[in-house]
């Protein structure tokens, strides 16, 4: 890619991606009133998170067998309050292993 | 312990979970074509998962989509106008002015989380420690998985590209285990998230879009079915 471009691409994604960030954080002054607004607010980061990993993360792998077994390592080590860290690598380790069992036996 | 110390301390986990993840991100973008200085600064410039890998795609398919491109980052990443609305609800006097604009950098998911799990109001030091690590780790990362990208074998890079998801289950399964709002709220957004990939229709809108109305759909029901108390809205969300 021509450098030239690529910098005009960095421009846009790093101003849009900063813009959005930082302006309603800056111009939101002072304690908001309303119930709702507060409670709609502390449900926001679960429910984005939720959504952005289901069903997102069967596919992630490129197959479902690694893909579920992430999952599912993943899941009972969060259950059980593992660091970000632990489920983390966790979850790719149990993929891997799927991975190369699945080539060994292939 | 100082509030800039502590922010440090709490932004370990999180950078650690980073430097794997955008491990996967250096990765890519070597396999797209990029070279690694190129993949270095646009992490360190945009702090942010799925945000970059979209823009990745966007950057290599041609060099006239810079609308498509501001579009894609506006959809994916308004989560984040919605965190710093919310974050600053927390902010206590120390984080305002120009202190806002420089912290508003830092606003990712995971930052996000944690800073809204202290019992007390945030400072503007405490933000600055909280971020310096997440950033050094998700550039750091990134340069290592570029530098790597060409060595590792594809079975282990296609292994690694969960990592994410499984920092993303680490951040939303134990506060679910608490309060059975959250569970419901999240297992609403997961729901909807689930009918826009494979509802035949509705399964047009593009990914980004249908974060977004999961997220407001499942978040106003819960604001509205399961108001929070108010002894739990200070514990947090997270640790």
């Amino acid at each position: 890619m021509d450098t030239g471009v690529f910098f005009i691409y960095l421009a846009v994604m790093a101003g849009v991606t900063y813009l959005i960030r930082a302006v309603p954080f800056v111009l939101c002054k002072g304690k908001i009133k309303s119930r709702f607004i507060r409670d709609f607010l502390y449900y926001v980061p679960m429910a984005v998170l939720g959504a952005m990993t289901f069903p997102d993360i069967i596919y992630s792998t490129g197959n479902y067998p690694s893909a579920i077994a992430g999952l599912a390592v993943g899941c009972v080590l969060a259950f059980f309050e593992k660091s970000l860290l632990t489920v983390a690598v966790s979850a790719s380790g149990a993929a891997l292993a799927v991975n190369l069992g699945m080539m060994w036996f292939d | 312990m100082g509030s800039f110390r502590k922010g440090l301390h709490d932004g370990i986990p999180i950078a650690l979970g980073y430097l794997s993840v955008s491990f996967t991100f250096g990765i890519q973008c070597i396999a797209a074509g990029l070279t690694w200085w190129q993949a270095f600064l646009i992490s360190l410039t945009n702090l942010t998962s799925a945000g970059q890998f979209a823009g990745l795609g966007i950057m290599t398919s041609g060099s006239g989509a810079y609308f498509q491109m501001a579009c894609t980052q506006f959809i994916i990443n308004l989560r984040y106008a919605l965190m710093g609305l919310s974050l600053s609800q927390k902010a206590d006097k120390s984080l305002s002015g120009i202190h806002r604009w420089l912290a508003g950098f830092g606003i990712t998911d995971e930052i996000f989380v944690v800073a809204m799990g202290n019992t007390r109001d945030v400072s503007n030091k405490y933000m600055y420690g909280l971020i310096l690590l997440p950033v050094i780790g998700w550039s750091g990362g990134t340069f290592l998985g570029a530098a790597a990208g060409s060595i590792l074998p594809k079975v282990v890079i296609s292994a690694l590209c969960i990592a994410i998801y499984g920092m993303f289950l680490a951040i939303i399964i134990p506060p679910a285990k608490k309060s059975s709002s959250v569970l419901k709220v999240i297992l609403i957004a997961v729901a909807l998230s689930c009918c826009f990939r494979y509802v035949p229709v509705i399964n047009k809108i593009p990914g980004g879009f249908a974060i977004i109305i999961s997220t407001v759909a499942a978040a106003a029901l819960g604001a509205l079915l399961f108001p929070v108390a108010e002894n739990e809205a200070k514990e947090g969300t997270a640790e």
